[in-house]
């Protein structure tokens, strides 16, 4: 079992959160992983990308080759479409469609959500319209989390495990609150893959 | 076994307190910094009472983890690869001085610059220093030779300077701890001359350093971390170093590779292991992360005709990171390619924090400078350098750390009046005060401004050295008190904030405003953690 993930955001976005749940349920199944991140300048609210590897025997490289991704988790869309030369022909694109708007010639929204249309397999979800349904426009990253799930090869129950292990410190209501976020992000995945 | 998932720049970190460091110098720079924070937070180095604290600049903290091993205590310096020029002195004179206690340089080059001003390859001063170089592959060798790298630095009686590059510093994988060895005793040098570099010792202790290069040699050559691997198909060899090595490893994933292989993770290169692969090989490719430092010291120390192939040769491109793909490509393999990246993807590059004090400065900068023709703003290394960038367009040069106040002088100098410096706190207790001194003796007509957010914040928000100092800084330089201004940069100031800059453009000598306003990331941060303070007084 191997699964090649591209995270993709803006700095402050978080997605390094998301990378730190997966890779917590990851060791707890004895699987290798290895993670690379972005630190330093680009951090400032410019494009931030991490490559996280899973598998059950060594991995050799920290960075996943071009079109070897199983997996493009994207917390926003147009992040989502600038690391397509890394995802394999079978790969996923999992992304959030609220855009994150810092920049004075982002294109169209309907024209980067019509890109992510054309990708033949695709789960474009509004993961801050449902975390604000939730109650925490905070979690949706959490949602994004969720979305990606069945794409992992991690049963989703370790996912979860990860995530209240990583909130407990915050109290029960608050991880209570992330596992819905969670749910809603899985079962939409699991209805529109 | 349990292992612990770090980056690569927490496995040294842990490497160097479980090798019983007493302490750690480093000032921070990205991809460095987390070495030190990862010390600073680490509950056994607390416990231990290892000395962790940020140092002024890279050359103040070489020369402290210097004293502290004439002390007879272990100690590592951290920094950036650019950190290694402000501390060249120091470095390349300790190879000559050599040790007592074990010393590790550890510095992290940034191939691709990913957060840096050039992608200068530190092997060379490891090189032009005479010290051995250990390259790790992987986390858990960067774990592995920080711990054993103070015993190999005592034993060869040098610094040993450990080097990695941006992917390994900020990857993580899990990595195996071995037991944590105990501190040293404060024990002097045996040879009370040992560090009294006059030129009488210096030529005694530089010969005895070219007398050990054998010894190095022979040292890299029983290296653990280096592997001779014979192929089946000997024509062809190839040499891969530090990270390079995955990038190889990644293209062979059912270790099916063929050719021989060297796994060079420690310097300098083992004579024996060029001559063992020169018996058999009519070509060797380099594989290297930086420079084509092996590959140029190769097509020397081949004592026949073989075709060398790497970053000179093209096989590889010059400058930027390696990576499995670009690897691929030298070996001839074909890659895989996924679909482009659509036309209406634009660049996002990294900006200003919205509500940053920086915007407020540049802002009232802009207008007070408006009148005048543009090219008249130095800058210097820090967030403030987005100054650059589109909406502010304010500053024309970044070029080292302190360089802002030093440049603005030189072209003061020259007749460019106004002319300014933009400097952030940081940076001017690093390397911007002796330049200010420079200003004030030669009476220089120059506005420096110095952009006070009470934190490094580039690289995440570390103590700025300079926090309460600046106006006494200034004031015991021999600015005039009169020309010492402090502004809070503000919107709502912002008409004061021209006037000023209008006022001290007009003084004909060495003026500094400070704009003072603390960085809205660390006031975040900080509330952060007084919230939490409130809601759980206890913990």
């Amino acid at each position: 079992m191997k699964t090649d993930i591209i995270l993709a955001g803006v700095g402050g976005q978080g997605i390094l959160s998301i990378a730190s749940i997966i890779g917590d349920a990851a060791i707890n199944e004895n699987l290798f992983l290895k993670q690379a991140e972005t630190h330093g300048m680009s951090q400032r609210g410019g494009a931030v990308q991490s490559h996280l590897r899973i598998s059950d025997c060594e991995i050799a490289a920290d960075l996943i080759p071009l079109g070897k991704a199983d997996l493009i988790l994207s917390v926003e869309p147009m992040e989502a479409l600038r690391y397509l030369p890394f995802l394999s022909p079978e790969g996923y694109v999992v992304t959030n469609t609220t855009p994150f708007i810092n920049i004075p010639n982002y294109p169209d929204v309907e024209a980067v959500l019509a890109e992510i249309e054309k990708q033949p397999r695709f789960v474009a979800i509004d993961a801050d319209k449902i975390a604000a349904e939730i109650g925490n426009k905070r979690a949706s990253n959490v949602v994004m989390l969720g979305a990606a799930t069945p794409f992992l090869n991690i049963e989703p129950e370790k996912i979860e495990a990860g995530i209240a292990h990583i909130f407990s410190r915050k109290g029960e209501a608050v991880v209570e609150m992330n596992r819905k976020a969670f749910k809603a992000g899985l079962d939409f995945a699991m209805a529109n893959k | 076994m349990q292992k612990n998932l770090f980056l690569g720049v927490e496995a040294i970190g842990q490497g160097a307190i479980d090798g019983g460091i007493s302490g750690v110098y480093a000032y921070p720079g990205t991809p460095s910094t987390e070495i030190t924070e990862f010390i600073q937070a680490n509950e056994l180095a607390l416990q231990k009472g290892i000395r962790s604290k940020w140092s002024a600049n890279e050359k103040t903290a070489y020369e402290a983890a210097l004293g502290m091993s004439y002390a007879g205590k272990r100690s590592m310096v951290c920094m950036k690869h650019v950190g290694l020029n402000v501390a060249a002195d120091a470095f390349i004179n300790s190879a000559i001085t050599g040790i007592n206690g074990g010393l590790i340089v550890t510095v992290a080059d940034d191939p691709s610059m990913h957060s840096s001003q050039n992608e200068q390859d530190s092997r060379f001063y490891g090189k032009f220093a005479m010290i051995p170089i250990l390259e790790p592959s992987n986390q858990q060798e960067a774990y592995d030779m920080v711990r054993e790298g103070f015993e190999l630095s005592e034993k060869l009686e040098v610094p040993v300077m450990v080097r990695i590059t941006t992917r390994l510093a900020h990857s993580r994988a899990g990595v195996i701890r071995s037991e944590v060895l105990p501190e040293k005793e404060v024990v002097l040098p045996a040879d009370p001359s040992q560090f009294v570099l006059l030129p009488a010792i210096a030529r005694r202790r530089y010969k005895g350093l070219l007398e050990k290069q054998e010894l190095f040699e022979k040292t890299a050559k029983k290296s653990k971390y280096n592997e001779y691997i014979k192929g089946e198909d000997k024509s062809f060899g190839i040499i891969a170093c530090g990270i390079a090595y995955n990038y190889l490893k990644e293209n062979y994933p059912k270790d099916d590779c063929l050719y021989t292989v060297l796994k060079l993770s420690q310097y300098p290169v083992p004579q024996k292991y060029l001559d063992k692969m020169a018996k058999h090989c009519e070509e060797v490719l380099v594989l290297e992360e930086g420079y084509p430092v092996v590959e140029e010291h190769i097509k020397a120390a081949f004592k026949k005709d073989i075709q060398v192939s790497g970053r000179l040769s093209g096989a590889l491109p010059r400058d930027g990171e390696l990576n499995a793909d670009l690897v691929a490509k030298a070996l001839g393999k074909e890659t895989q390619l996924g679909a482009d990246v659509p036309e209406l993807v634009v660049n996002r590059p990294p900006a200003l924090c919205q509500g940053c004090g920086h915007q407020d400065m540049y802002k009232a900068l802009n207008q007070a400078l408006d009148k005048y023709t543009k090219g008249r703003v130095f800058s210097d290394i820090g967030c403030y350098t987005l100054g650059a960038l589109p909406p502010y367009k304010s500053i024309y040069s970044c070029v080292d750390m302190g360089a802002s106040v030093t440049m603005a002088k030189g072209a003061a100098d020259a007749g460019l009046i106004p002319s300014v410096a933009v400097i952030g706190d940081s940076t001017f207790t690093h390397s911007g005060i002796t330049g200010l001194l420079d200003a004030v003796n030669d009476e220089a007509n120059i506005v420096v401004v110095i952009s006070d957010n009470e934190s490094v914040s580039m690289t995440g928000g570390q103590e700025s050295s300079a926090l309460g100092k600046i106006e006494s800084i200034c004031t015991g330089v021999g600015v005039d008190p009169n020309h010492i201004r402090v502004l809070t940069p503000l919107k709502k100031y912002h008409d004061m904030m021209v006037q000023t800059f209008e006022e001290e453009i007009a003084y004909d000598g060495v003026s500094v405003i400070v704009f003072r306003r603390e960085c809205i990331q660390a006031a975040a941060k900080r509330l952060r953690k007084e919230k939490k303070m409130k809601d759980n007084p206890n913990k």
